[in-house]
């Protein structure tokens, strides 16, 4: 879709074993273009959450390297977990809050930001609700509005949907894909889900089962994201492709599990 | 008949059962006071020595405050120490537990000889009651989200801000649960030590009340202070247990589970 191709984030023949001598993924070679909407497609235990992680630097790789574009100093990530993985002491202000602070933000001053992007999220007159007054899908919001507020250049996101109902899932990913265009950010979505990758991303990346590595690459070309593409005859046509992708990246003699 | 009413009537209703019950059988078998004083004597030597009592309520409720503010501060103080070095945790743990698993009955007349008597009676209330702060704090500094942990390391959260933002924020249950079991601890610890010092022949609370009421054969006085103790001890809990849910209603599950 007319990005620069320059990457901004690259992954060179990563691999990574466990101690208990697990390789979860075994010479990963995976570039993030600036601005896409990336999707890690594959089935489960097949070391795309560990890739994630290893781009977040949450992880390190055992082998290979991991380049940023401008070095490692400023990678500007926002992270978003499976669970919304919020403090539960502290209210939807403060757990938006928390990036700035551990910055050494001062609060008063940060508040206009805050609130700023909990309205991006539509939250901003919960900013003082706990998360346990909150529904999932709400408390995925907050998560979703702690990583935005940094202004992270990549966004990643790990399955960050896969516990909320149907009907909140497509809100929210609608939701995702306008604030993707807005914000103009990098988004790397890792999922299980053929149809939530087929919807949301430019560009999927479908990986084999462990040890994990790139099986196949899948171009979405969609002008639109919204309901009238999840109907058409395009979108089930990309959904065919993407499982059979999946399909044969299964099959692929790669190694014992998958 | 609501279950709040019910909560409240019952136990009032076994207990004055059990007060006509023991009226009744003082009066009945005729039981010298010196033996068992009826409930109505009891309530008026309560009255009548009330400044005594007082003075030792006082005495013995101060070093139980003082033994359990030592355990709070001690508890919660070895307990992020522990969480802060491995090697302070490995040395000092086995003998936090050694002190704990010790009896104090048989660590105070030893106390008792070393230090003053204050200071011992204080140092057998906070030996009691610290582990439980110590080892609830442990687990609760020790079970902090690990995704959440993950995120501060991704903000490059220093270990300072990962102390007090992340890991004593989420250890307060466990740490209010500690402080609970610490209240009456302190208690008991403060009326062992009363006590050894008491057949040391010196010393003023109430436990001391007790024992010299016993040697005496002053028995209505030993219930009336027996009362005293135990009005102590539940004022504690309730108070403790009233900090814990102030403190953890707006979040808490345990909290938020009572309100409803």
């Amino acid at each position: 879709m007319g990005h620069p191709t320059t990457p901004v984030v690259s992954l060179r023949g990563v691999g990574k074993a466990f101690g208990t001598g697990t390789l979860a993924l075994d010479r990963l070679d995976l570039d993030v273009r600036t601005g896409e909407f990336l999707s890690l497609l594959g089935p489960s235990g097949c070391g795309k959450s560990t890739a994630l992680r290893i781009i977040a630097g949450l992880s390190e790789p055992s082998r290979g390297s991991v380049t940023w574009q401008g070095g490692d100093a400023r990678r500007g990530i926002g992270f978003v977990f499976q669970e919304p993985t919020l403090m539960p002491w502290a209210t939807v202000l403060d757990n938006v809050f928390l990036p700035l602070k551990l910055g050494g933000a001062d609060r008063a001053a940060e508040i206009p930001r805050v609130m700023d992007t909990l309205s991006r999220v539509g939250l901003a007159e919960f900013a003082q609700a706990y998360p346990r007054e909150l529904s999932g899908g709400m408390r995925m919001r907050v998560s979703i509005a702690r990583a935005l507020v940094t202004a992270p250049r990549v966004l990643l996101m790990d399955e960050p949907f896969a516990a909320l109902d149907e009907i909140t899932r497509f809100k929210l990913n609608d939701d995702l894909v306008a604030l993707w265009r807005e914000l103009g950010m990098t988004v790397v979505f890792v999922t299980h889900s053929v149809f939530e990758s087929v919807y949301l991303s430019e560009r999927i990346v479908v990986m084999t089962g462990r040890p994990g590595r790139v099986s196949s690459e899948l171009a979405i070309e969609a002008p639109n994201r919204d309901a009238r593409f999840r109907t058409s005859a395009e979108y089930a046509a990309y959904c065919r492709l993407a499982s059979d992708a999946l399909a044969s990246a299964m099959r692929a003699p790669q190694g014992a599990a998958a | 008949m609501n279950e709040r009413m019910l909560r409240i009537l019952a136990p009032a209703a076994v207990l004055a059962l059990g007060v006509m019950a023991w009226d009744l059988v003082v009066r009945v078998n005729g039981i010298p006071p010196y033996i068992l004083p009826s409930p109505g004597l009891v309530m008026r030597t309560l009255v009548a020595d009330w400044s005594i009592l007082w003075s030792s309520l006082l005495a013995t409720l101060t070093t139980t405050v003082e033994g359990l503010l030592l355990a709070v501060v001690g508890g919660i103080g070895l307990a992020v120490l522990f969480n802060q070095s491995r090697l302070v945790e490995h040395s000092l743990y086995p003998y936090a537990v050694i002190l704990q698993v010790t009896p104090v009955v048989a660590i105070a007349p030893l106390l008792l000889i070393y230090l003053p008597q204050q200071a011992a009676v204080l140092a057998c209330a906070w030996i009691v009651a610290f582990f439980p702060v110590l080892a609830n704090t442990t687990l609760g500094l020790n079970s902090v989200d690990h995704n959440l942990a993950d995120l501060f390391r991704l903000y490059g959260a220093s270990r300072w801000q990962v102390l007090w933002e992340l890991k004593l924020p989420a250890a307060q249950p466990q740490m209010l649960a500690g402080i609970r079991i610490a209240g009456g601890l302190s208690l008991i610890g403060a009326v062992v030590a009363e006590i050894a010092a008491g057949s040391a022949g010196a010393g003023s609370g109430l436990a001391y009340r007790i024992a010299e009421s016993g040697y005496r054969l002053n028995i209505p006085r030993m219930f009336a202070a027996l009362i005293l103790l135990s009005v102590t001890g539940i004022v504690i809990f309730f108070a403790l247990s009233l900090l814990s849910h102030l403190l953890l209603r707006r979040w808490h599950e345990s909290a938020v589970a009572a309100e409803r």
